[in-house]
């Protein structure tokens, strides 16, 4: 490989052919100003604050997209570069809107922290804001397009990590804007609610539905009985909100802060996620034993659900009629819990912690009722009890941790993997594989269906048949093995898939930052939890089973089919007029 | 609410033009004009975005992309007859001003309204090239240059002429 000698800010550095400017300077503990990068995303260029001089030359060259070469000498901090990267903030600001007191990224907003480093303190510009509504017809996410920058990682993320496509950018000069087609909402499209556009926006342009009010009134309600679950991945990233390492257990302090708020009940969800595995690896089972369709693919992520009822409806079969564990919680707290504790259901209000966007349209579908009731009242993000623990004057790093509330805070480690890409499949191998054979299984874990590559795959002997699995994170991912189910080439037995890039570790609801780095520090956080379960086996947890016992009989059984299992649609857009002529051309052709 | 019939034949004859163009996505703008020539008040309408998407592979979002960027495609409904005046940098020069002028002053409409029978709308280009004849304008598909008062008159005549389709 060639290397270069270049000269940045008056010091010498010899670096690789192909490192940026930006990059170069990193190594020089120079930190050029950035806004549209994105660690884990293309370069992009657009946005021009990274402006750096070329010496001698009186160039101006965006130090992101511009890769060093023999002899450069560049000057990062000249009177050019301040006025012309101060003239392009100002640029910016004048046709954003500057109410940052009231945004949601008020202190957490890439804009907000370049405008401390420039001080910018009056600009000769006149203010230009587009008078755009805001989008709320969804019941995850809201887009504010007053505030885009235009920067384009919200589309990358939709178009070429997910390949959901739903925002592109759209018109030109000064009507250009990052829109879905025809200008439509959300809601009016096949978005699939992931969040991960918002938690790739650098300002408050996309971001969570923010449902803490409803929570803190079901708080202050006393005649509510309030109970929460926290999702697995949860406990791996809510202490970066606090500034704490990447990947920190904290889920001692969640507790000790939920109780703190005010819930009269802390639960975990890592418990239905053990029940999760109760029932659909029972499923496995009964299909692979009765010829079912094959393969089977996990339901537990919204975003996956949302996804194949908008685009692979004719695959729907595939799907595990199993709940998601927030659902089974949900439905678990409006019926055994309520008769456990002789509480009206009426008077429970059932709140989740989730790491996750979609997760408040899942809760929030018409067949997810249960005894009458919906069965989860109200979805935060991780980012949301964030902000309910802030507001609540808790100090959060120095909280003396707590256990969960019993019956629902007893899991093992097979629950808590859920949060990582493969922990389902993990999780529903180390139970299988012991209920199908009878043996106990030595070696429990399946480390080939664990990590950040896009599509794993491994196979398990279970009574002398191979059986092949797979694992997919990221919806482009997902996409692949649906074609390969499409085209015949599909020899997997049972398949999980998740929405988001690492799984609900990397959801979209997590804490703003969430880039590859930080997903690996949480991926290493939830194995070593399972690491030190002293039970690791869904099956093995008592309290599943004296749920059984108590209340639910068998797995795949009557009640549990009621409670546990949900069914599935084809999601559409409102082309009335267009699948009628396909239908039409479509019986023609026959 | 919708204006268009889109039934079987217009898909049918989009099929064609999709055909023709060996269903390459690179040919999507060529294609989004064409279709647009089949539709009553020149636009595409989302169910037509969408089918061409689908056929070339290319998400609703980015041919609406398309759709927006080229003022020659439109995502709504224009009327009978769009007249698109060029306001680009040869017809300033030769006074695009006047042009508008007598056309406003024709059709009793301002830049960017429709005439009330629907018959015409008015609204600016980007350049279509016509610059060796301009100032000139553009009435759907047909272009119309070294205008004066006395042929713009004559060409709207033309139109109005002709009997209601």
């Amino acid at each position: 490989m060639k290397y270069y000698q270049i000269t940045i800010d008056h010091k010498q550095i010899t670096v690789p052919e192909g490192t940026t400017i930006l990059e170069a300077a990193k190594l020089v503990n120079i930190k050029i100003p950035t806004l549209c990068y994105h660690p884990d995303q293309s370069i992009k260029a657009n946005c021009r604050i990274c402006l750096v001089e070329i010496s001698g030359k009186d160039d101006l060259v965006a130090a992101c997209s511009t890769p060093v070469w023999e002899g450069a000498n560049i000057l990062t901090n000249s009177r050019l570069v301040r006025d012309m990267q101060k003239g392009v903030l100002e640029l910016i600001l004048a046709n954003h809107p500057q109410d940052c007191l009231r945004c949601i990224r008020n202190g957490n907003c890439e804009l907000q922290n370049l405008c401390e480093i420039f001080h910018i303190a009056k600009s000769n510009l006149e203010d230009e804001v587009d008078a755009l509504p805001v989008d709320d017809s969804s019941p995850s996410l809201a887009r504010d397009h007053r505030k885009c920058i235009k920067c384009n990682r919200c589309i990358e993320m939709c178009q070429d990590v997910q390949g959901v496509s739903i925002l592109s950018h759209a018109h030109r000069s000064i009507k250009y804007n990052i829109t879905p087609a025809f200008e439509r909402n959300l809601m009016d499209t096949l978005c699939v609610f992931c969040g991960q556009c918002s938690s790739v926006c650098p300002v408050g342009a996309i971001y969570e539905k923010d449902d803490t009010d409803k929570v803190w009134e079901a708080i202050d309600d006393p005649k509510k009985h309030v109970i929460v679950q926290i999702a697995p991945a949860v406990r791996v990233s809510i202490g970066d909100a606090f500034g704490m390492a990447p990947g920190t257990k904290v889920t001692g302090k969640v507790v000790a802060a939920l109780r703190r708020i005010g819930f009269d009940k802390v639960f975990d969800t890592d418990f239905t996620a053990d029940l999760t595995i109760m029932e659909e690896g029972s499923e496995l089972l009964h299909r692979m034993k009765d010829h079912g369709i094959l393969p089977m693919i996990t339901s537990c992520s919204p975003g996956w659900i949302n996804y194949i009822e908008g685009h692979y409806p004719h695959l729907l079969r595939h799907l595990s009629s199993c709940k998601s564990p927030q659902q089974m919680f949900g439905a678990l707290s409006k019926t055994y819990y309520a008769e456990k504790i002789g509480l009206d259901p009426a008077n429970i209000f059932t709140v989740s912690i989730m790491p996750c966007t979609a997760k408040k349209y899942e809760a929030s579908r018409e067949e997810m009722i249960s005894n009458g009731y919906r069965e989860v009242d109200a979805v935060l993000t991780t980012r949301e009890l964030a902000r309910m623990i802030k507001t609540s004057s808790i100090d959060f790093i120095g909280i003396e941790e707590e256990e969960f509330d019993l019956p629902f805070g007893i899991s093992t480690g097979a629950g808590v993997i859920f949060g990582a890409t493969g922990g389902v499949m993990e999780a529903a191998l180390r139970s299988v594989y012991e209920l199908a054979t009878g043996t106990a299984l030595n070696n429990i874990e399946f480390t080939d269906v664990r990590g950040l590559e896009g599509i794993k795959e491994a196979t398990v002997v279970i009574n002398d048949q191979p059986i092949k699995v797979a694992v997919a994170h990221g919806l482009s991912n997902a996409r692949k093995i649906l074609d390969y189910i499409d085209n015949g080439q599909c020899d997997y037995t049972f398949i999980e898939i998740m929405c988001c890039p690492g799984g609900c570790i990397g959801g979209g609801g997590q804490p703003i930052g969430s880039t590859l780095a930080v997903k690996e520090q949480r991926i290493q956080g939830i194995y070593a939890i399972d690491q030190d379960m002293p039970i690791r086996k869904a099956h093995k947890n008592p309290a599943v089973l004296k749920l059984y016992e108590e209340y639910l009989g068998t797995p795949l059984g009557h009640l549990s089919h009621k409670l546990l299992h949900t069914t599935y649609r084809a999601r559409s857009e409102d082309l009335h007029l267009l699948s009628l002529w396909q239908k039409e051309t479509a019986s023609s052709k026959e | 609410m919708m204006e268009t019939t889109l039934d079987k034949d217009l898909f049918d004859k989009i099929d064609g033009i999709i055909h023709a163009y060996e269903h390459d996505r690179h040919n999507l703008v060529q294609i989004l004009l064409q279709a647009q020539d089949l539709i009553p008040r020149h636009y595409i309408p989302m169910e037509v975005a969408t089918y061409i998407g689908e056929q070339l592979g290319v998400p609703l979002s980015k041919v609406y992309d398309v759709i927006s960027f080229y003022s020659a495609l439109s995502d709504r409904p224009k009327a009978q007859h769009v007249i698109q005046l060029c306001k680009s940098t040869t017809c300033r020069v030769n006074k695009y001003q006047t042009v508008r002028d007598v056309l406003e002053r024709e059709l009793d409409i301002k830049m960017g309204e429709i005439t009330s029978d629907g018959k015409f709308a008015l609204e600016y280009s980007a350049c279509f090239g016509a610059c060796d004849i301009s100032p000139a304008f553009r009435i759907d598909t047909e272009v119309f240059g070294n205008l004066n008062e006395e042929k713009i008159r004559q060409i709207l005549d033309r139109y109005r002429g002709e009997c209601n389709e």
